[in-house]
């Protein structure tokens, strides 16, 4: 295979496995929070800002695998 | 459809210093910042008009977002400068790169065409600055908050191996603090403009109209985001270690 398709099909399974991890881990730290909101909803303000910063976190994780992405097909 | 390039391009040069449009544009957002500033100060009365009101509104909401994390009403107000600039700068850099305009304008370049504006945080030059001066801040603070000696002894601590290693794990996860700063925020807005250029491309009505509330809210949220988790590392690096 020539590299114009090798760089295609690294592109898109570079994105496509690098974000399988953060998006099951995003998925799990959401529904913790939100059952912990649910048995607490007094401290719903302090669950909240702790799980946008955990989701931050890890949506990081996918953002590197984009940036790999984008740099193997545009340059 | 105009080209998509990962690095920002050179619209004119001064001497040897090359000026990007994501430079022009952030050149923009400053001064917007400024001026919003400038005015909001002259109009400073001691009841208070609607335009001071909703700045009130806000800045009293901030310093109780960094109560809860700080503790004390004192650190958050000592502290408040740089992280509402950082979260202003970052908010306004990624709201004016929706303008229509941004992106579409061209200027030709000899025999190229390069867009006059671009998203100030498309460009990694912007996102490492911004990542290098709050990772620089977070370590000066913490140094000016419980001393040199202490703060070295967070990260070259020789009380027995396992704690020696984790220090040095600390240190060098500053480094990747840098490094996860900058690319989480370039990441972000690079991807949406990208976005939103295909999208334009494809069906250039309706349809990129969720995607361009979608990059609304996405650059409200980098900017916050941003702001707070340089604000967690300052609360964790002004504290003594708990040993």
């Amino acid at each position: 295979m020539d590299t114009e398709s090798i760089r295609m099909l690294a592109t898109a399974a570079t994105i496509a496995i690098g974000v399988i991890g953060p998006a099951i881990a995003i998925g799990r730290i959401g529904s913790e929070s939100t059952s912990a909101i649910g048995r607490n909803p007094e401290a719903a303000p302090k669950i909240q800002t702790a799980m946008i910063l955990a989701i931050a976190f890890a949506e990081a994780l996918a953002i590197y695998a984009l940036v790999i992405a984008l740099i193997i097909k545009f340059t | 459809m105009s080209e998509i390039s990962l690095r920002a391009e050179e619209i004119f040069r001064v001497g040897n210093y090359t000026v990007t449009n994501a430079l022009l544009l952030s050149t923009l957002s400053l001064v917007a910042l400024a001026a919003l500033g400038l005015t909001l100060k002259r109009r400073l009365r001691m009841v208070p008009d609607m335009f001071q009101n909703v700045f009130e509104t806000a800045l009293d909401a901030l310093l109780g977002l960094m109560d809860s994390v700080l503790g004390d009403r004192k650190k958050s107000e000592r502290y408040l400068p740089l992280v509402a600039t950082i979260f202003l700068f970052i908010l306004f850099s990624n709201w004016l790169g929706l303008l229509p305009g941004v992106g579409s304008i061209v200027v030709h370049e000899g025999n190229r065409t390069v867009p006059l504006l671009r998203s100030p945080a498309a460009d990694l030059n912007f996102t490492l600055a911004l990542a290098i001066v709050a990772v620089l801040s977070i370590n000066i603070l913490g140094v000016a908050a419980i001393g040199a000696a202490k703060h070295a002894k967070k990260f070259f601590n020789f009380k027995n191996p396992i704690e020696f290693f984790v220090g040095i794990l600390e240190l060098i996860s500053e480094f990747a603090k840098m490094v996860s700063f900058s690319f989480r925020l370039f990441g972000n807005v690079f991807a949406g403009e990208v976005l939103l250029t295909i999208m334009a491309f494809l069906v250039p009505y309706l349809v990129p109209l969720p995607f361009l509330f979608l990059e609304l809210f996405v650059g409200m949220i980098q900017a916050f985001i941003f702001a707070m988790l340089t604000l967690v590392f300052i609360a964790s690096a002004v504290t003594e270690h708990h040993g």
